[in-house]
Order: structure tokens, then sequence, then C-alpha cells
């Protein structure tokens, strides 16, 4: 607008029911409306996603200031003094109508109020009255747009639709195809982000289902994603179907511990129970997606192998006299520390602590896996960087402890400390872990937990506080979603147990405590707290790493420096 | 600080006594006469009026159909918190199988429930009702919690108005109507 004070070229001003706001150039009026706080119902729309417009929901009245056609003149209104604004007689949809400069909007409109009322009509027509056994009951897009612009009552009195209830899409998801409303987020996800195109309409009309193609499943590793994008219950998760509705489920932030990418995920679980795992949306880490692998990690926390209690020689005992039988065994000498890129930063910090104390060197072992260009990379610690920033290794780990067999071997270790390393699938023989007395601090069973002398059991991710560093370097945190199980004692007070048994200094075993030395100790983290991490995640310098030949190719919103080893996906 | 009461003497009818004993024998004969207000509970029970808040029960429809489908509603409204549910899935080949979810477990603690009736007005499919049932005894607390074969005992079965997972039945067997 001509009166408009100047600003970048990028930025354009559009009026939004009355309400001027500068946006970037290319903004669509969904979101350019949400920043002026008005709320543009959406179904086919999703701001990761490309634009088709086929919902109509979106719809709003438009108009542009008025020229004259000859004179290219600004036409002003005398009644206002102010440019005339021509609004086009029929609505537009609001998700493919970029900001221009001048773009006038109204959403609250009688004109618009109507369309919003037509749609949600023509949608509920043909859609079941599930609520009652829909799991989307509670987040349905269909259901709180309905009572937010909806009509209130019904005037259909013929038949509905009837179509499959549950189709089985793929081995995660189950299709009802009543309540399908034919958005197409699902479709365009697959096809764009998981390069997986599978799914696709077939007939028309009110006979339109959604399909696979003939032969073809919907099994990629990210096919839970189309169940979270599906704004109605159509798509639903197999595992997580008729388990509980969400409305009782609780949401603790969380970090999905696969690989080094560090995908940020929200916990759902009711009275210490975890029910399932979404994506939480971090436009520089994950924007709204995570892997299928990801989410089933849940059920290790009542894996039927878990380390309950601590044992000591295979037999049951007291954590008190676990935790002495290993401060004796650490305290006796020759001792290897096997650190893990398993660990949170807290969690390292300690053992590097540890380390100190006792004068050892600690290794790390290295897990690679593919990587598949999207969310998962090719290295599959979660925190191999917290390690290093951290100070307890300084170069990248190996995949084999070939330095500790060796050791070992030679008779120069007689303990080591496993904090969660199954040191058999790292290249130790079983006849060289006879050889030492090992202390074992872990989740679930392994060959290395049945060798050990000492076994201290740990909490997995989900029961305990802490943070990871990503492979951008990202400092992000995680916090505890559910109790650990009763007698397993917190990761950070068995550790810093055995540091303040080794370094005769008592140290802190809670986050507050831990994180002011961390700060105080750690540069990188100078000055940061795990309380006041934003929940997106903070960036650490990385120059002092960045040449490190590291293992990954390029994920999601990730690009290697240089072009890395032959290990890429 | 202490004062004095008057006390106003008797009258000659008050200290001769026996109009005061008469009025009491006219009250005493009355009742003897009267019809009794009390009950010989337990062998006796009073009559259960009409939208009586008794304890509540889980129902079936006229065809024998559980008619709950563990949408939770209940359990999410109960101010006490008595009511606990875990949801289950109906197998597809089962008769209901189109109604594709059930509960797995229905528990009520009778002794956290405040009989206010919230659950039976949100239910969206009339399957939880209060009904006649007003006494609940147990000697443990195990016993003061109706599970769910205990809820439908209790609840037996009411008339259903809708018919409407039968109606849903009709229409997939029937197929699309256009």
């Amino acid at each position: 607008m001509s009166s408009a004070p100047a600003k970048p070229a990028d930025l354009v001003t559009v009026n939004i029911d009355g309400k001027e706001i500068a946006v970037p150039k290319g903004t669509n009026v969904i979101e350019a409306a949400k920043l002026v706080g008005v709320e543009i119902p959406h179904y086919c729309y999703h701001p990761k996603l490309t634009i088709v417009g086929n919902c109509r929901m979106c719809l709003i009245e438009m108009g542009m200031p008025a020229v004259d056609p000859a004179t290219k003149a600004p036409v002003m209104d005398p009644a206002t003094g102010k440019q005339k604004v021509n609004w086009i007689p029929r609505p537009q949809i609001g998700c493919g109508t970029n900001a221009s400069p001048g773009l006038h909007i109204r959403t609250n409109s009688p004109m618009v109020k109507d369309c919003r009322e037509g749609v949600t009509e023509m949608l509920l027509i043909n859609h079941p009255l599930d609520c009652p056994i829909c799991d989307q009951a509670g987040e349905c897009k269909l259901q709180e747009h309905s009572t937010a612009y909806g009509r209130g009552y019904s005037r259909f009195v013929e038949q509905k639709n009837v179509k499959p209830k549950r189709t089985e899409l793929g081995p995660r998801v189950t299709l009802d195809d009543e309540r399908c409303i034919l958005c197409s987020r699902c479709i365009r996800f697959s096809k764009e982000i998981a390069k997986d195109d599978v799914l696709g309409f077939i007939d028309r009309g009110s006979y339109s289902t959604l399909t696979c193609y003939p032969g073809r499943k919907l099994e990629n590793n990210y096919s839970l994603n189309t169940v979270d994008i599906c704004p109605v219950g159509a798509l639903t998760s197999t595992d997580f179907r008729f388990k509980m509705r969400v409305w009782f489920l609780k949401q603790t932030p969380g970090i999905d511990p696969e690989s080094s990418v560090g995908a940020n995920t929200e916990v759902w679980s009711r009275e210490g129970v975890i029910y399932r795992i979404t994506p939480r949306q971090n436009d520089a880490v994950n924007d709204t997606w995570m892997s299928d692998s990801g989410r089933m990690l849940y059920k290790q926390v009542k894996a039927a192998d878990r380390l309950l209690a601590p044992m000591i020689d295979g037999l049951a005992t007291a954590p008190e006299m676990a935790l002495k039988a290993a401060n004796d065994l650490l305290k006796a000498g020759s001792v290897a520390i096997v650190g893990s890129g398993r660990s949170s930063v807290e969690e390292q910090f300690l053992t590097k602590k540890l380390a100190e104390a006792l004068k050892v060197p600690a290794s790390l072992v290295s897990r690679v896996g593919q990587g598949d260009r999207l969310l998962i990379s090719s290295d599959r610690n979660p925190n191999v960087r917290g390690a290093l920033v951290t100070g307890l290794i300084s170069a990248l780990p190996t995949q084999q402890l070939t330095s500790l067999a060796s050791d070992i071997d030679a008779g120069k270790v007689k303990t080591v400390l496993s904090v969660g390393e199954d040191l058999t699938a790292a290249g130790l023989a079983a006849a060289q872990l006879a050889k030492v007395s090992v202390v074992f601090l872990g989740t679930h069973k392994n060959a290395t937990s049945d060798a050990a002398k000492v076994v201290v059991p740990t909490l997995t991710i989900f029961e305990k506080s802490g943070s990871f560093v990503n492979q951008q370097f990202r400092l992000q945190k995680f916090a505890k979603a559910v109790p650990g199980p009763a007698g397993v004692a917190d990761d950070l007070i068995t550790l810093s147990n055995l540091v303040s048994f080794a370094s005769r200094i008592i140290t802190p075993a809670d986050l507050g405590g831990l994180w002011s030395s961390i700060a105080a100790e750690v540069k990188p983290l100078a000055g940061l707290s795990h309380a006041l991490l934003p929940a997106t995640g903070h960036v650490l310098d990385a120059s002092a790493w960045a040449d490190l030949p590291v293992c990954e190719g390029e994920t999601l919103h990730y690009k290697p420096a240089a072009v890395p080893a032959a290990v890429n996906a | 600080m202490a004062y004095t009461v008057e006390r106003k003497p008797l009258t000659l009818l008050e200290r001769i006594y026996i109009p005061q004993i008469l009025a009491g024998m006219r009250v005493t004969l009355k009742h003897l006469f009267a019809p009794n207000v009390t009950m010989q509970y337990p062998e006796e029970r009073p009559a259960i009026p009409s939208g009586y808040r008794g304890v509540p029960t889980l129902v079936m429809d006229p065809h024998g159909r559980e008619k709950c489908v563990s949408c939770q509603l209940c359990e999410f409204v109960c101010p006490p918190k008595a009511i606990r549910i875990t949801p289950g899935e109906i197998p597809p080949d089962a008769p209901t199988g189109h109604v594709e979810k059930a509960p797995k477990a229905f528990d009520i603690d009778m002794l956290r429930c405040i009989y206010c009736g919230l659950c039976q007005e949100v239910c969206p499919e009339e399957a939880i009702f209060l009904q006649n049932q007003y006494s609940m005894t147990g000697y443990t607390r195990a016993e003061m919690v109706n599970d769910k074969a205990r809820l439908y005992e209790l609840g037996g079965t009411l008339p259903d108005q809708h018919f409407k997972w039968d109606k849903k039945k009709a229409a997939a067997e029937h197929g699309n109507a256009h």
C-alpha cells in the first residue's frame, strides 16, 4: 500500500480482517492469517507438503486495491479517503492464494461463513458417526471444525455411504475408508517426503477410495507419518488402534535415539505406561516427521529381557551391594572404561569424570548402519558428538574395540566397565571377557550382562531426563516420560556414586547440580543449562570438530561438510 | 454477668397434669390405628421411584449385544475417577465385528462412586445406566469393585430406541445405495 512504511523488498503488506501485517512474499493466506492470530480452517493444506486445494475448507474473500485501468492511478474511495478495494465476488482458497502487495482478505464475512458451513455439511454427509470408537476423536480436525464452523444440525436423511472399515494398507497402517475425506495429504507425503509413491485414489464421487498401487504396500519406514497428518481417523496406526483415547495421554518431549539425526518426538503416556510416540515439530531437524522404527522403541520399556535387579555373579542382590562390588573392582586398578554414544551428555560427562578419577582412558563404540537420507543417518549412535563435546573421547570411535582386546590379551586390563555397551558385539570374544571382571551398567540382558561380574540396571531414554548432541551439533533435551521400574536407580545416581567413590569428591547426581559443573568445566557448553535449553535445541560451536571424518551422509536438514567415506547410503 | 430468668407460676390445669396425659394418649392412639411409616427392611423393600440413581450398570440391547464400545467418556467425566476401562478390539469375524470396539475390562469402584449419574448422561451409546440397585455391601475392598461381568449381571437388558449398529450392518450388507 502506498501509505505503508519502507520495508525490505521481500516483505509485502497484506490486510487480513482489517489488520495489516507484513509477511514474506509468497506466504500463503493461511500462514499469513496465523501470524495475525486468525485461524483459517483447512484439511488438505499442510505446511510441509505441496498445495492441492481440494478440500475447499479454507475459502476466503479476497480483494485487491482498485486502480484505474487506463491510467493505472489508484482509485480513491471518497467516503474513507483511502484506496478502494475491489472484492472478487466469488470465494478463493486461502492455501493457494499467495500474499501480494495490498492483498485484502476477509475471513469472517457471511459468504465465508456460508462456504465453511457448506463444505462441512458436504464432508459430514458420508462421514460415519464413529466418534465413540474412532481413535482420532479428540485430535480430529473434522470434529473440531464441525463444532467451530459447522451448521450444527444435519439435513441428511438418505442412507449413508458404505466403504471398507479395516483395510490394511501396510504392516503398520490400517485404513478406515468411510472416514476418509479425500484430502490426499497421505498421498502427497508418500510421494514428496518418503519418496515412496504407493498411495492413490481410485474411482469417482462417493466411490472414491484411497488405495495402494497394485502389488504395492505402504510399508516404508515413514508410513506412520501418514497417520499423524491424516486430519480425520481414516488412517490409523495398527499398533495404537483402539488402545487408549488421546485425551488421557500426557505428552513429554523426547528425542529419537535411533541415529545421530535426533528427531524430536512427543512421548504419549498415561499412568506410567507409554502408548505411542509421535514427531514433535522442529523445522531445523525433522520438520514434522519421524521414522516408524523410532515409534516402536517404547516397547523396550516393558521388554521381557529388561534388567530389573542388580546382580553380582548372576545372582540378584541389593543395589548398595552391587555398587560396593563395582566400586571395589574399580578401586583395584587396571580398569578400562567403555562409554556409550547412546548415553546422554550428562552421563558421558560423569563417565569422563570417572575415567579422570581412575586415570584411565575411555573408549566408545561406533555403530554404523545404512542411512536413509531422511531421518536416519548412518551413525546409529544418537550422541557421539556429545562425547566429543564433553571430552570423553577426542577422536571418532571405531566399531571394534581392538586395542581393548589386545590390552586384555596382554593382561594389562583386569576390570572393564561398560556403560550400556555389549562388548561381544563390539568385537571382544567370550574368552577375553572371561579373563576380566566386567561391570555392566545397562537396560537389557545381553552377552555382556551374562558374562558380567557386577550388573547395575539402568533406565531407558523414556525413564530419564537428559540431552543429546545431534549431527548438527545441536544440543537437544529429552524429559522423563514414565517412572523407571521399582528398584532401578537413575543412571546419573549410579554414575555419580562411582565417580564420588573413585575421586573422593561428592559429585551431584541431579540435572541442575550436574549442569552447573558441566557449564563450568566443559567449554563448549559454558553458560548452558538443561532447564533453560529451548525446546528446539541449541546449536553449539562446532568449529573444533569441523574436519572430523564423520560417516554420515545427507539427511533431511543436514549436509556433510566434505564427501564422507564409503559407508554412506 | 448473672441474670435471673422469670418463671411463670404453673396454672391449676398444668399442676394436676391430666390434660397433658390425655393429649399424649391421643397421639399414641392415633398412631395405633394409622398405617405404618416404617418398613421391615430387608424383608420388605421400598418402591423405587423412576429416575432413581442407584448403582451404575452396563446394559445389553434387546438382541443381547453388549452396547458399550469403550469410548471411555464415562471414565473421563467421572468426578471421583471410579471408572477404569481397558479398551479392546472385537475380531472382524465375530457377529458384532462391525462394531469394532468393546471393553476388554470395565471396572467401577463402588467405594469411589458418588452416584452422580454423569456417566449415564455422557454415554453416546446409552450403555451405562444408574438403575434401581441401591445396596452394595462387601467384606473386602476388592468385592466393592464391580467388574465387567458383574456390571452386565446387574444391568441386564434395556429397551433400545435406535438399533444404530444393526442399521449400520444392514447398510453395509445392502451396499452403496447409489
